[in-house]
């Protein structure tokens, strides 16, 4: 069959959706093993994405700061989980992690290193010994970035498209065979024959009008996997950071800024009465930073709840009994950036409030990377369990490494085995929708703001039955307001027909977030129930959710609990 | 009275005569200009074209654009009580509205397809 004039068709070994660091591991590790590449990416080329974010750390037991090791680094991973991880994954994580972090070391990241050249580890929240390595100051993440995409330009094999936004997988007889989505600078319809599809699109932090993500976290991947049959899990753990910068405007940094800030320096956090609230809650601090997240987020919150918050919503966090000197070692030329904003630490206290930072849910995969659709891989935040209930601080980044890494081997054995054959017909009702006309009244960017604040208001840390199946009557709204056709026709960086299909993924992802909380009638990790705070023992199964007919279905399974040897 | 800040933002594609936008936004001390142009588009006009990922933190170096005749990125620059004009990179292609062609020429579509050709 002819394609029609206008659409352009690319054919790869492996497709590779989304460029941070999964994807660029993914990338890497596939062209090592001579697999023909394709990595896209809706954003530009490792720009977008949670990656280029983490200013903080990267957990991994080098064993250099102190002895480590890997088992030691599993212990801290599935207590945060709270009974939850899926074991394989986590192990996995921990175990192939300091590889990960020597690679990016040969490849000159440029990790702290102390003087004698050992790598440098700072001891993040819920880790028993110093393991956290970073890039001064709060550069991990760009540092991280840059490296691996300058490894991906290296390869003649992987070529990488930009501004290319995925809209639907492709399968045919339950297989993946590809992609459908649309160019973003013309608005060209595209489709993408490929062996095996790898998606790496991080997490859904852009559904929370607080939130420390990118513009472009909007959960597309677990939406294409639901969409292409494939089965997600722990929907309902969406970890709350819980110390994102609230005020005064902070702008050119990161809103999570503050946690490598604590871990150096501790810092008090202070309600408006100028008391340090966390013992209270039963996680004493002392002016250090050793509080779980998911404990720190419930003690803020509950002190804004009880009218001790600080004037714009949060609690107040104060170095002001570090002195001048010792800041500015800790973080030389940030120091004068918050100075070009009007913050002196010395002499005022900033507010902070939980934002939402991460997502432990994710696409269901075996410790391949396979999800349950033959040909469709995950890699990274994109995929559930390795962090249960709770995320330990630090392992965002290792698992984008290593699960992207461990995704690329996985295809490029699956291709060279020949892998799915592209079927037309099965991309027809995709291609559709990308070069429909369709009305133009809806405000689409609207749309995916006033989801925002729903999903912040209901479907935050802490989440009533009421509060719950409110969120679920806006979605259900919403998504009647969207209709099922972009409106407008295809043009060049038409951000109304962009907006239209991230609501679309969004208004999915947002009911699979919310009816799995709705289900877990328990409190754990980062899902607390205001109307069922216990731990229920019942509960210490994982959820899975699928899209069958349309609709969205739960089931229960239990957990994964044998770790690698 | 609420001071305003006024973004006069210059429009179109490349194949159409240019045209010039103004909108009148609530100034709020600190905010910066990308977070006006994405007040913008929930309040006004959602078809308003611009690039930005990392929406805070400058770290995806996306949002340039020219500020009164001088690159910025629109992150940092802060949004001021006063008209301030808005035009697309002038050394790139321009795609629509402030989004211009700014990804490497070997990671576009367009640059792709020549080269399988």
């Amino acid at each position: 069959m002819r394609a029609p004039p206008d659409r352009v068709h690319l054919t790869t070994d492996v497709l590779i959706v989304g460029a941070g660091a999964a994807g660029m591991s993914a990338a890497i590790a596939a062209d090592e093993q001579d697999a023909d590449v394709l990595l896209v990416d809706r954003s530009l080329i490792g720009r977008g994405g949670a990656t280029v974010m983490a200013q903080m750390t990267v957990a991994v037991a080098l064993g250099e700061e102190v002895a480590d090791g890997w088992r030691d680094h599993l212990a801290d991973t599935l207590k945060a989980g709270r009974g939850l991880c899926d074991e394989w994954l986590a192990g996995i994580l921990c175990q192939r992690g300091p590889e990960e972090i020597r690679r990016l070391d040969s490849w000159h990241v440029g990790w702290a290193r102390h003087a004698d050249g050992r790598i440098r580890a700072a001891q993040a929240p819920g880790h028993d010994r110093p393991r956290c390595v970073y890039v001064d100051f709060l550069s991990t993440g760009p540092a991280v970035s840059r490296t691996l995409r300058g490894q991906v330009q290296r390869q003649e094999r992987i070529k990488r498209v930009g501004d290319l936004c995925i809209t639907d997988i492709v399968t045919a007889d339950g297989a993946a065979v590809g992609a459908v989505g649309f160019s973003v600078t013309d608005g060209r319809p595209v489709s993408l024959a490929a062996k095996t599809v790898i998606i790496a699109t991080g997490g859904l932090t852009r559904l929370y009008a607080r939130n420390s993500a990118s513009a472009n976290m909007g959960g597309d991947g677990y939406a294409l996997a639901l969409r292409a049959g494939a089965e997600l899990i722990d929907m309902e753990f969406v970890q709350f950071f819980p110390i994102g910068h609230l005020a005064p405007r902070l702008i050119g940094m990161d809103p999570i800024m503050w946690d490598p800030f604590r871990y150096k320096l501790g810092g008090r956090l202070l309600n408006a009465q100028g008391h340090d609230f966390a013992a209270d809650y039963g996680v004493p601090e002392d002016g250090r930073y050793v509080a779980p997240r998911d404990l720190l987020t419930r003690a803020i919150q509950k002190e804004v709840e009880a009218g001790r918050g600080s004037p714009a919503g949060g609690v107040f966090l104060s170095f002001q009994h570090v002195p001048a000197d010792r800041l500015r070692e800790a973080f030389g030329p940030v120091i004068d950036r918050l100075t070009a904003n009007g913050i002196d630490l010395t002499r005022q206290d900033v507010e902070v409030a939980p934002i939402a930072h991460y997502h432990m849910g994710g696409i269901r995969v075996t410790p391949d990377m396979r999800t349950d659709v033959a040909g469709l891989l995950a890699a990274g935040e994109a995929i559930g369990g390795a962090n249960g209930a709770n995320r330990l601080s630090g392992n965002a980044v290792t698992e984008a490494l290593v699960f992207g890494r461990a995704a690329g081997q996985t295809a490029a054995e699956m291709a060279r085995h020949g892998g799915n054959v592209w079927c037309e017909a099965a991309a027809e009702p995709a291609l559709a929708l990308v070069a429909a006309p369709g009305p133009g009244s809806v405000n689409t960017a609207a749309v995916v703001s006033d989801l925002q604040s729903l999903m912040n208001r209901h479907v935050g840390p802490f989440r009533t039955a009421a509060g719950l199946n409110a969120a679920l009557a806006g979605i259900r709204r919403l998504r009647t307001a969207i209709g099922t056709v972009p409106p407008g026709t295809p043009g060049g960086f038409d951000t109304v027909r962009l907006d239209w299909f991230d609501a679309r993924n969004m208004l999915l992802v947002a009911e699979a977030v919310a009816a799995a909380a709705l289900a877990r009638e328990e409190s754990r990790g980062a899902h607390q129930r205001d109307d069922f705070p216990e731990t229920d023992e019942h509960w210490a199964v994982n959820q899975a959710i699928s899209l069958r007919d349309g609709k969205l279905s739960l089931e229960r399974r239990p957990v994964k609990a044998r770790a690698p040897a | 009275m609420s001071e305003t800040a006024t973004l006069l933002i210059r429009r179109g594609g490349p194949e159409e005569p240019a045209s010039w936008a103004r909108f009148e936004i609530a100034y709020e001390r600190g905010q910066s200009v990308l977070d006006g142009l994405r007040r913008i588009r929930i309040e006004r006009d959602p078809s308003l074209a611009f690039r930005f990922s990392c929406i805070n933190a400058n770290a995806c170096k996306e949002c340039m654009m020219l500020l009164d005749g001088k690159v910025v990125y629109a992150c940092t620059a802060r949004l001021e009580p006063r008209e301030m004009r808005l035009e697309p990179l002038p050394n790139k292609a321009l795609i629509r509205d402030l989004a211009t062609e700014i990804a490497p020429p070997d990671e576009r579509l367009a640059s792709l397809l020549k080269r399988d050709a």
